[in-house]
């Protein structure tokens, strides 16, 4: 049985009908004229060949090409495209069925963070009363190593509400170099977690012993097919309509295939787009358009992910602001996008613009979850530990998170009122009003022991003090102490047979005989 | 049969069930006896009352508090299974004084003049009866002279005093200055709780003992039940 994820019985939305078509006819104009700009030759000539108006730009330093893509284009490439897709994990049991149709809720960790972030608890002194000692959490942020990858994919294995694990770190080790960063990181993921694994590709001279590797993992190429337990995400896009070389490279040959891959555009309101929601609504959803079609133009069928990550400028730095309001209002609106195309969306939420954990990270995050939860994105990714706007990875802060998103799970229960329930609950109350006490005690008892209670808060302190950090590093020693569920040794040792590139250090049976 | 029936008992205090159309903790046990039924058999069987109390009853709750503590019963679980012994001590009042068991002691409870909320109030009721006393309920929105009325007429051991607003907490004080008046204060050990109310209001009005919640209250009546102070 898959994850089950959880269904939104009623999604909110923002755009109305009219608005959605608005934003699609929008976006189609805008394919035409301006069009793209499109870095990457090979994909200027596959949009050539099916009817797109290409042009060379004159002047440029690096060759580029204008592509004017045609409505027909599109509206053939959302036919083809797969409306449900099927992300595998190395236990089948955590494989995820996204239906484009059904806003059933997936939660996944993201994205990749340069900086990974330690908590300490130092105990201070009162200078007034030596006696008074509090422990208060110290972060530290440092660069994130293999290890860290790994700590935190086996973490992950075992937070509940983590559906699917996009690597959160950067590995940035010293023997870590840009041609073995590939197939190290997707082992770190694929040995630590036995839940979805995505994660982005930095050399394409890499893909092939990715998938490779995959398919030892999975148990071959078509039971990778089956179950595909690795999935990738490229930013072949640029905001504003621009198709980068490298990465539109890559997508095509991710494409080419046949894995599942996010299109992912990440325009900024204010910079990279218009700072009015029509605006970014237009351009973010043409540039994902544009993405698709190019996908069902490279290979009928691929099984894509609507990926929406739009973010709203801060006005003090022009940076990223993940923590404004406008940035869950966009990506719900995305989420409408991708559900008018019936194509599973990959949504964004829960990134904090604070670089540590704590109050305004707390807000921020919990604000963005509910709100963007609630318009039932498919993929909901970055929802763990991610703060500084993508930059900073806390796992103390993924623990916390976990908490919010069993809230939110909880609240997104569907109702229980019918008429068998109102029989038994009318009983109870004719029952009740005629006790001396009153009280509806006693029935609280088989609700309880039943899981229609929801539990409180993990981390309450006793008394007056807040112990919020402490119980969630508590929490998280825990998790951490908990067994690791790797590939099995056989696999294993054909994986570092066959795979070249990766770090011994990572086989965990080295040791062995 | 006398083992049998004391062990039923003591079963359905642990699953608090006080009648046969309860639910217990484990399925299937509607319809079956609870302890009221359980304990009229066993009276009419002429089981000793002391045995039903002793092996019954306050063995019961043990399990019950031990089960508390462990976090595998809650608050409801507890209140539950304090309500089965209640009703059980209330079914035995009459044949305490031949048997020679003493109850712990006799509480007389109400909420004060003004107030209607009576939630905590109740709990303390049924957590008080299940620990063995004999509760008078007086009511909620009582007035003082009321319950000078019952101190009065009542000689309770203790007195109980909740209130939930800010407003009516100070009806407690004119409570207690009219026991004084009424030459009644020394007779009955004064405890209040409630929302509003702390230990330190506790003291300044003259209270004897102060619950921060039901399961405080009852231990500052256990501690005053035997000759300690409210919080040893």
């Amino acid at each position: 049985m898959p994850r089950e994820g959880i269904f939104v019985n009623n999604p909110i939305e923002r755009l109305s009908g009219g608005q959605v078509r608005q934003v699609h006819d929008a976006s189609i104009e805008i394919l035409n004229d301006p069009g793209l700009l499109c870095f990457n030759k090979n994909a200027a000539e596959i949009f050539q060949s099916h009817g797109a108006e290409v042009t060379t730009v004159s002047g440029s330093d690096t060759p580029c090409w204008t592509v004017k893509i045609p409505e027909k284009l599109v509206t053939d490439a959302l036919e083809k495209a797969p409306k449900t897709v099927t992300l595998g994990a190395r236990n089948p049991d955590n494989a995820l069925i996204m239906k484009g149709d059904e806003a059933r809720v997936f939660f996944i960790t993201g994205s990749e963070t340069n900086m990974w972030l330690d908590v300490d608890f130092p105990t201070y002194v009162n200078k007034s009363d030596p006696k008074k000692e509090i422990k208060v959490p110290e972060f530290k942020p440092r660069r994130g190593t293999m290890a860290d990858l790994c700590d935190s994919a086996h973490v992950c294995e075992h937070l509940e509400t983590v559906d699917g694990y996009i690597r959160t770190v950067n590995i940035q080790d010293k023997d870590i170099t840009e041609d073995n960063k590939d197939v190290n990181k997707f082992f770190a993921c694929l040995n630590n977690t036995t839940k979805h694994v995505m994660s982005g590709l930095t050399t394409l001279s890499q893909l092939d012993n990715v998938v490779k590797m995959a398919e030892i993992v999975a148990g071959g190429p078509d039971k990778l097919k089956e179950n595909p337990v690795i999935s990738f995400i490229t930013c072949l896009v640029k905001s504003p309509l621009q198709f980068v070389d490298d990465t539109t490279e890559t997508f095509m040959e991710v494409c080419k295939r046949g894995l599942p891959i996010v299109v992912s555009s990440s325009p900024q309101a204010g910079t990279s787009a218009p700072i009015k929601e029509a605006g970014i609504m237009a351009q973010i959803n043409a540039e994902v358009l544009a993405g698709i079609t190019l996908g069902q133009l490279v290979n009928r069928g691929t099984p894509v992910l609507y990926g929406s990550v739009p973010v709203r400028a801060r006005m003090d730095t022009l940076g990223d602001s993940y923590g404004s309001i406008e940035t869950s209002q966009y990506n719900i609106d995305c989420v409408q996008m991708a559900r008018f195309y019936k194509l599973p969306n990959y949504s964004t939420s829960g990134v904090s613009d604070i670089k540590i954990p704590g109050q305004q990270s707390s807000i921020e995050r919990l604000f963005s979850d509910i709100v963007v939860a609630l318009s039932g994105p498919q993929f909901l990714h970055c929802a763990f530990g991610l703060l500084d706007c993508n930059s900073v990875f806390c796992l103390l802060q993924a623990v916390l998170d976990d908490a919010h998103f069993q809230m939110i799970k909880f609240f997104l229960k569907s109702p229980r009122i019918n008429e068998k329930e109102l029989e038994t609950v009318k009983k109870q109350i004719r029952e009740v009003v005629m006790t001396p006490q009153k009280m509806f005690i006693n029935y609280i008892r088989p609700v309880m022991r039943s899981g229609e209670i929801s539990p409180p808060y993990p981390f309450e302190g006793d008394g007056d003090s807040d112990s919020v950090f402490a119980l969630a590093n508590e929490r998280l020693q825990e998790l951490r102490a908990k067994p690791v569920e790797h590939i099995d040794p056989d696999t294993t040792a054909r994986v570092f047979r066959e795979i070249p590139g990766l770090l011994p250090r990572l086989n965990v049976y080295k040791g062995d005989k | 049969m006398s083992g049998d029936i004391i062990e039923l008992i003591k079963e359905n205090v642990i699953q608090g069930r006080v009648t046969r159309d309860d639910e217990g903790i484990e399925e299937g046990t509607i319809g079956q006896p609870g302890v009221t039924e359980l304990i009229k058999e066993a009276l009419a069987s002429g089981v000793d009352v002391s045995d039903i109390i002793n092996n019954g009853l306050t063995a019961s709750m043990k399990v019950v508090g031990q089960k508390f503590e462990n976090e595998e019963y809650y608050i409801p679980d507890m209140l539950a299974s304090a309500e089965a012994v209640g009703a059980g001590m209330q079914l035995m009042e009459p044949y305490l004084a031949q048997s020679g068991v003493k109850p712990k002691g006799k509480v007389l409870i109400a909420t004060v003049k003004g107030d209607l909320h009576e939630i905590g109030k109740n709990i303390v009721s049924i957590l008080l009866r299940g620990a063995g006393y004999i509760v008078k309920d007086l009511g909620n929105d009582v007035e003082t002279q009321d319950i000078v009325k019952a101190v009065r007429e009542e000689k309770p051991d203790f007195l109980g005093l909740s209130a939930l607003l800010t407003s009516t907490m100070v009806t407690m004080e004119d409570t207690i200055k009219a026991l004084e008046e009424n030459g009644l204060r020394d007779k009955v050990k004064i405890i209040i709780g409630g929302a509003p109310v702390s230990e330190e209001f506790a003291r300044e009005i003259g209270a004897d003992g102060y619950g921060a919640d039901g399961f405080h209250a009852i231990s500052v009546f256990e501690n005053l039940s035997a000759g300690n102070s409210a919080t040893p």
